[in-house]
């Protein structure tokens, strides 16, 4: 998290923090393991009112930064999640929030995802071996007045709890951008299993489904760039969401070493695992380091935002699942029970770990930037 | 009396104006190494000559020393402005070798333990790039314990006569100066029997015999002192004080880039752009389409990226006092991990050519060499293991390790298997 925060700033993150203090408590975190949602409208609702979905929606259409970067003032957000393990598609709906907004779509839409009342996702992943990033094969044909969606799109956060999905596929060569409301004939949403408590993601199939042309987002073909700001946004929630998970499992695993005796001594007392702590700080304030840089890369529109936020999500992926594996093994055979909470905070770590893309497809693609400035020089 | 702090824009229009006017941008070499003995003696003469030059061109500019305080030639300015300096400076030549350990941690010593005749004598000569620094700090016998140390300053009248030796001062052959823990007092315990000097290194009284390294570098340094005598005004603190100053002297060579007194081109490493070096590596083995290889082009340049960021947060935190000064342990720690790592996927790169190389092999040759060389990396200025103990114990203020030395008067202390009985 940012080490500096204006006093707006850190009020905000303060009034996110002490809300999710009081409304998404382990044990409710614990009660909505079976829940189907994962979390509740009203919890939702009143996350709203905080400003949660408002950041990255243009003044015009209702939106409310808390200083010149939403994106920034997002990842506040974002981090209190992961120091919470907090209930709620905040990624989701912010993501399509925003792309609607950039795409200057219906206003009452937008208002509705501001407000809490609806739910927006998006649908970008897809299945292997096509889950790595920019392998798409999901198709959008232009056929006359209409779109026709053919594919499956999968995970996606929330669909079931959603009023609308933006559909990212392609058209021939380029991609296309679709909103179509969650009821369109053709559409089938099946839940899976996941890691996580709270969060909920769905096989979303598409058969045929029709929507007119006025549904795309920007125009046919060309939502490449679109798609890019939308990933790099989502990116930076998801890093800044799991490095607010590591911070909460290092602290706690930090305040365990000093309680914990064994041989008449504190486990900090041990040179062995000292070390470890050591390294795991270092992982810790890396992480920090970069997605906070890589989110300032992408709301100041820097050249190398989108090498800096896989970067960002090679490294925090990667550490961030050691770091958390790490508290695990500190704690010892209570760190793999239900009854402790670390593995809220694993699992919300391990969803990052993947989603959008692993470590290994996010080295690959920091590679790409570095062949593309090497080929440019 | 209050005095007007120069503006940031004001200040990065002047710098930029003599950054442009006088210094040569730098050609970055496609394949860069930080472990490379590439240079000749003469070479590096040179390379040296046209550094103090900068640093003279840049105090007649009035751009040295930003963070120094006017009274001793400096230029009274903040961190920011030093920022600023670094962000422009990005991709022109500046003086390398003055940064460390001339500026921190020797500048950074004489600053705050320093005499003001001391001060007023050496910084300004700093600033000008009349002297370069060394420190004589790690001995033959301590490394880690460089409270350990066993050269011995007796004193004689007005002055102190030096017997000894000290190891791994960087370029002791070209540099001007040397600050020097010594220990003046048997008697007390280690940490107490410990004072701080200077003196010029070439003096009577100082070999400086060069080491080759297992790479054929002969940068470092090991100097035998053999009665140096010099005046007790080449003390630095109080006698028996040294472990105060020397607390701080480590802490300010744990500082390193991260010191508002250094000056360090953004975007300049000592071993150049991670991705472009390994990608060059990949595109002469002919695999930089490969996956794999194209992953450990990433995973280089990942590190490189959140090294930097790191770096900056870490300076930022120590600054403004959001950090304790003890985190700068923390940036040593990753870099020395990130770059072992780095030379491993350089080796990894460069396949056969790892173990054998001919000349028409061209960015493939060397890497083994350069992996045999990669513990360096944890080694020098201060062990990885060193660094983890400073962040579990002064970080998260985790219980000290066992130190039976402690409190012995230092004669008793046992220094070797034999010694322990």
């Amino acid at each position: 998290m940012l080490l500096e925060l204006s006093a707006e700033q850190e009020f905000f993150r303060d009034t996110t923090a002490r809300f999710l203090d009081s409304n998404a408590q382990v044990a409710e975190l614990r009660r909505l393991r079976d829940d189907a949602a994962g979390f509740t409208s009203d919890y939702w609702r009143r996350g709203a009112e905080l400003g949660w979905t408002s950041l990255l929606v243009s003044e015009a259409d209702g939106g409310v930064a808390i200083s010149s970067s939403g994106l920034v003032d997002l990842t506040l957000v974002a981090y209190e999640f992961g120091r919470h393990a907090a209930p709620g598609p905040l990624l989701a709906t912010n993501v399509v929030a925003g792309a609607l907004s950039a795409a200057g779509a219906d206003k009452e839409l937008i208002a509705g995802l501001l407000n809490g009342s609806s739910i927006g996702t998006w649908c970008i992943s897809e299945a292997a071996p096509y889950d790595g990033l920019g392998d798409m094969v999901f198709e959008i044909a232009v056929r006359g007045d209409e779109l026709v969606l053919n594919g499956v799109k999968r995970p996606v956060e929330s669909a079931s709890e959603a009023s609308h999905l933006l559909v990212t596929g392609r058209t021939g060569d380029g991609l296309t951008q679709v909103l179509v409301p969650a009821a369109t004939r053709g559409i089938s949403v099946l839940p899976m299993r996941g890691v996580d408590l709270t969060k909920r993601f769905s096989v979303v199939r598409f058969d045929d489904v029709r929507v007119p042309a006025a549904a795309v987002l920007g125009r046919v073909g060309e939502a490449a760039a679109d798609v890019e700001r939308q990933l790099l946004h989502a990116l930076v929630i998801l890093n800044a969401e799991a490095v607010g998970a590591m911070q909460r499992a290092f602290d706690m695993t930090v305040e365990w070493a000093f309680d914990r005796y064994s041989f008449g001594r504190p486990l900090a007392s041990y040179q062995a695992l000292k070390h470890r702590f050591a390294h795991m700080a270092t992982w810790l304030q890396a992480s920090h380091a970069i997605s906070d840089d890589s989110a300032r890369a992408v709301a100041e529109g820097r050249p190398e935002a989108g090498e800096l936020v896989s970067a960002a999500k090679a490294y925090i992926g990667e550490y961030g699942a050691e770091l958390l594996q790490e508290c695990v093994q500190l704690h010892g055979g209570i760190g793999v029970t239900f009854e402790h909470d670390m593995h809220l905070f694993l699992r919300r770590v391990t969803t990052a770990r993947v989603l959008l893309g692993t470590p290994d497809v996010h080295r690959r693609r920091v590679a790409d930037f570095v062949a593309r400035k090497q080929v440019a020089s | 009396m209050k005095v007007e702090v120069e503006s940031l824009d004001g200040f990065r229009a002047r710098a930029r104006a003599f950054i442009q006017a006088n210094l040569r941008p730098v050609t970055r070499r496609a394949v860069a190494s930080a472990l490379r003995a590439n240079r000749s003696d003469e070479e590096e003469l040179a390379e040296i000559a046209r550094e103090r030059e900068i640093q003279r061109m840049l105090f007649d500019a009035g751009l040295a020393g930003i963070c120094v305080p006017l009274e001793y030639g400096g230029q009274g300015l903040t961190p920011a402005h030093q920022r600023v300096l670094n962000a422009e400076l990005r991709g022109y030549e500046y003086p390398t070798r003055a940064q460390v350990p001339t500026f921190t941690p020797c500048l950074a010593v004489l600053l705050e333990f320093g005499s003001e005749e001391q001060k007023r004598r050496h910084v300004p000569a700093i600033l000008k790039g009349e002297e370069l620094w060394m420190q004589f700090l790690s001995e033959p016998s301590c490394g880690s314990d460089v409270a350990g140390a066993l050269t011995s300053a007796v004193r004689d009248g007005d002055e102190w006569v030096l017997n000894g030796s000290k190891v791994w001062t960087t370029g002791a052959w070209w540099s001007d100066w040397g600050l020097c823990l010594a220990r003046t007092n048997w008697e007390v315990s280690k940490h107490s029997g410990l004072t701080v000097f200077i003196f010029p290194i070439k003096s009577p009284g100082i070999d400086v015999q060069r080491i080759e390294m297992l790479n054929g570098s002969k940068e470092f340094c090991q100097e035998f002192l053999t009665d140096l005598r010099i005046p007790d005004s080449h003390r630095i603190g109080g006698v028996d004080n040294g472990w105060t100053v020397g607390s701080r002297w480590m802490f300010h060579e744990r500082m390193s880039r991260n010191s508002p007194l250094v000056t360090m081109p953004e975007g300049a490493t000592r071993a150049g752009d991670a991705g472009a070096t390994m990608y060059a590596i990949a595109r002469a083995a002919g695999r930089q389409a490969d996956p794999c290889a194209r992953e450990l082009i990433g995973e280089a340049q990942t590190l490189q990226v959140v090294g930097e960021a790191l770096r900056r947060r870490i300076g930022q935190g120590i600054a403004t006092r959001a950090m304790s000064d003890q985190s700068s342990a923390i940036a040593r720690l990753f870099v020395g991990l990130a770059e072992t790592r780095r030379a491993t996927i350089a080796f990894e790169l460069a396949g056969g050519a790892g173990a054998a190389w001919s000349d028409d092999d061209g960015e493939l040759g060397e890497w083994g060499i350069d992996f045999l060389m990669r513990q360096a990396m944890c080694i020098g200025g201060g062990t990885t293991e060193m660094a983890a103990n400073v962040i579990s114990e002064r970080v998260l203020g985790m219980p000290r390790e066992l130190t039976p030395d402690r409190d012995l008067p230092f004669r008793e202390v046992p220094r070797s298997r034999s010694s322990s009985g």
